[in-house]
């Protein structure tokens, strides 16, 4: 092995992160012990909303609860040949079928029964969203009541007045619902003060990531997993905009010091959509040939809030505070809120392509990529929308691609060893040779 | 009878060219129902569907990644192959994921005058969806007065209204036929009636319907002594499939498609906002999956329709990887069951294996008979 170009050392927030993750689920399961309420819904669900009912409201989102399923490959094939017993498609949402499976099978992957949730809320973005929770209906136990926003108004380049009312006033219909249902008053002051953690965790997670333009990278996109995640767990928790503040800082100073990810990084790319999330180890291949995946449009732009700096170039979105926002009412927090979402990066695409290569296109050129790695990912359709199309802008606009198929959640559908040759069939066309 | 509506189906581009030479008029593809047709009728452009040809292709390979439905693909298909090469713009209205592709995909790579995309709520169960569409409505109606140059008056409104209600009405009353004991009219025949109305000018197709309604009272061959089936679940066009169920002593009494029920089954109720009640009624029509929840109100919608058709069984079709059909599909069958009232689920793909699910039917139809294979 040649001796490494950079520096490299472990991150020191690293286990900080671990522990909010798993206090996070462990506050879920015993909400009801200390008198607490606990919902579920979906990872881009207004999480903001619901944290107006008190400090006591714990919820849990199934994407990331389907992904930490799919990690473990033998319980995750458990919860899909029970979902598939019971006369559901194979070719669904994996997340969807790995959480329906652990409330089939009464098994929460952190240990004991699965928590069944008090209320549901939810937002509809793709054709499963809504649909996902009319099945946990059907499935579980007792009624749940479920409330879903629509938030299908279109990219936000053509947001205007009423599109943005359709939303917000569906927001507001949520918490008279969410009033009825948790039988408390709504606390306007502890919404808007989670409409502030929102948009400052997702304004940070975006910093953290422009930082990885530099050259060493200072983190690699596995790592990165680890992190985004728990802006999809509850972005509007102060614990995740305090952790993100501490990681920017960290992340910062490893710029300023030269610290990589990869100590020999020589080779730059990004992958797209979710990883198979049982087969990570595909990274770590790639080090082998001093390559580093700086990110994707998926793990800048599903948490990350962006917008084009002075000089063209993509960096933090400025949140309402920077901007001398005071935010007074709940109809401005909800407006804020529904705003700040809508240009959520990885929403764009949902309507055309085209928005969606544009900023991977952005991407290739301001993180410096050699090369894309396109995960054509079964488990999805969401973020699997207009891939193809993405596949054929990427290569006109001169970058070349490396495509993949596999599936997030569902280990059946990847296939590992030919994934393997795949990157190095693509790591030889970059003209990069192993290092080892 | 209908031999004219066969003839539309199979010969829709002939159809559309000789309207646009006749008439020198606009034609647009559409590429969901609940794209407003009453907005381009009272623009004076033909509303066309844009459907597949049920041919294997392989030209969508580059352009929609294979685990969507093969329905989205052989539409992109037809526009690749240029086959609607006479189109002067494209539409659609918000709907399921798959379907949108074939729209984005085509705006890209076969370029036509106009395009647009009208944002459709999903949440139609919310009383917020009715503003929101009527001002979306605005938009699209705006839009299309720019691309033709023509201002859309309240009259021009009431028109394009009269005559999706007055095809709407008739496609009912065909439909009203088909609950008699001894239907006059085949599935396979109410399946080119409706198709084809998605592919004419409905006032000609209105009129034509007409006719066909007057022969059928008078129809002396009745189908009768037939297992009276329900078809439902995900865009079906495939003739080839119904003709070969009726040809086994069974017959389609009633449906649960967008080539069937979902496109017609309700009327605009004009009131004097006319987007308004265009709207409303887009909103409150039979959903599409894709929009039906938080309640699940398709399936006391089905039920009441087998009860209503007197149905005996239902075959329950799927395009392949079609997820809002998917997540349907146990909830209907388990509520279908607890009403005796067996079904037979079957995978569309572009071609469907005829002789396979030939016997499949066989077997089911024999199911519904109480035939004893040894009696």
């Amino acid at each position: 092995m040649r001796s490494a170009k950079y520096k490299t050392e472990p991150l020191k927030c690293w286990q900080k992160a671990k522990e909010i993750r798993e206090n996070y689920y462990k506050n879920y399961a015993k909400a009801h012990e200390k008198g607490g309420i606990r919902w579920a819904g979906g990872a881009w669900s207004f999480d903001a909303i619901p944290a107006g009912l008190g400090d006591d409201v714990y919820p849990i989102t199934s994407e990331p609860y389907g992904a930490s399923v799919a990690w473990n490959k033998e319980f995750a094939l458990e919860c899909q040949e029970a979902v598939e017993r019971a006369g559901y498609a194979r070719d669904l949402c994996s997340y969807m079928r790995n959480y329906w499976g652990s409330v089939m099978l009464n098994k929460y992957v952190f240990g004991g029964e699965f928590p069944t949730p008090d209320f549901i809320w939810q937002d509809h973005i793709c054709c499963s969203h809504a649909k996902w929770y009319q099945v946990v209906k059907d499935i579980e136990k007792k009624e749940i009541p479920f409330f879903c926003i629509d938030v299908s108004v279109g990219p936000y380049e053509q947001i205007n007045e009423h599109k943005l009312n359709y939303v917000v006033m569906q927001m507001h219909d949520g918490i008279e619902w969410l009033e009825k249902i948790a039988r408390r008053k709504y606390d306007d002051e502890k919404l808007i003060q989670a409409v502030y953690n929102h948009c400052r965790s997702t304004s940070l997670w975006a910093e953290v990531c422009a930082l990885n333009k530099m050259i060493p990278a200072p983190l690699d996109e596995k790592t990165m997993y680890s992190l985004y995640v728990l802006g999809t767990l509850q972005k509007s928790s102060k614990v995740v905009a305090d952790f993100y503040q501490e990681l920017r800082d960290e992340v910062k100073d490893r710029v300023e010091r030269g610290i990589a990810a990869v100590g020999n990084e020589r080779c730059r790319v990004m992958t797209d959509t979710q990883p198979p999330w049982a087969f990570l180890k595909i990274f770590r291949y790639l080090e082998k040939y001093g390559c580093v995946s700086v990110g994707s449009l998926y793990t800048f732009g599903l948490i990350g809030m962006w917008d084009v700096q002075e000089d063209g170039t993509w960096g933090p979105r400025r949140t309402p505070q920077e901007n001398g926002i005071e935010i007074k009412t709940r109809d401005q927090a909800l407006r804020t809120l529904a705003d700040w979402e809508l240009k959520k990066p990885e929403w764009q695409h949902f309507y055309y392509p085209h928005l969606k290569s544009e900023m991977m296109i952005r991407i290739a050129k301001e993180w410096k990529l050699n090369g894309i790695m396109l995960h054509y990912n079964r488990g999805c359709e969401g973020l699997s929308l207009g891939i193809a199309e993405n596949r054929i802008a990427l290569i006109k606009a001169g970058f070349p691609v490396m495509s993949f198929e596999g599936n997030m959640g569902d280990e059946r559908e990847f296939d590992e060893t030919r994934t393997i040759a795949r990157i190095d069939a693509f790591m030889e066309t970059l003209g990069f040779e192993r290092l080892e | 009878m209908f031999e004219k509506f066969k003839e539309w189906q199979e010969n829709r581009h002939e159809y559309a060219k000789e309207w646009k030479r006749k008439t020198g008029g606009k034609v647009i593809g559409y590429f969901c129902t609940y794209v407003p047709e009453e907005i381009l009728y009272a623009a004076d452009i033909l509303p066309i569907r844009i459907l597949g040809s049920h041919e294997p292709q392989d030209l969508t390979e580059p352009h929609i990644f294979g685990m969507f439905c093969p329905f989205c693909r052989d539409c992109l298909a037809q526009g690749l192959q240029g086959r609607y090469d006479y189109l002067d713009g494209i539409t659609i209205a918000q709907s399921c994921l798959h379907i949108r592709q074939a729209f984005t995909s085509w705006q890209m790579h076969v370029p036509v005058e106009y395009s647009y995309y009208l944002p459709m709520p999903h949440h139609v169960q919310s009383a917020r969806a009715y503003p929101y569409l009527t001002e979306e409505l605005k938009l699209f109606k705006k839009s299309i007065e720019e691309w033709t140059g023509k201002t859309l008056r309240n009259e021009d409104l009431d028109k394009g209204i009269k005559i999706m209600n007055e095809n709407r009405r008739l496609l009912g009353k065909l439909y009203e036929l088909r609950k008699e004991k001894n239907p006059g009219v085949t599935g396979l025949e109410a399946m080119y009636a409706v198709i084809s109305s998605q592919l004419t000018d409905k006032r000609e197709h209105s009129r034509m319907l007409e006719e066909a309604l007057n022969k059928i009272y008078e129809r002396k061959e009745k189908n009768s002594n037939l297992l009276r089936l329900m078809i439902l679940g995900s865009e079906d066009d495939d003739t080839e499939f119904m003709k070969m169920v009726e040809s086994l002593g069974a017959i389609f009494v009633i449906d649960d498609h967008c080539t069937g029920t979902r496109y017609f089954w309700n009327e605009v109720i004009p009131d004097e906002d006319r987007l308004a009640s265009i709207a409303a009624r887009y909103i409150d029509r039979p959903p599409c999956p894709s929009k039906d929840w938080p309640e699940r109100r398709r399936v006391p919608h089905i039920l009441n329709l087998a009860k209503e058709y007197d149905v005996q069984g239902a075959i329950i079709v799927q395009q392949k990887f079609c997820d809002p059909h998917e997540l349907d599909i146990p909830a209907i069958t388990k509520t279908l069951k607890e009403n005796n009232i067996p079904s037979l689920f079957l995978e569309f793909d572009v071609t469907v294996p005829l002789g396979q699910f030939k016997t499949r039917v066989e077997a089911f139809l024999e199911i519904l008979r109480e035939e004893d294979l040894w009696s």
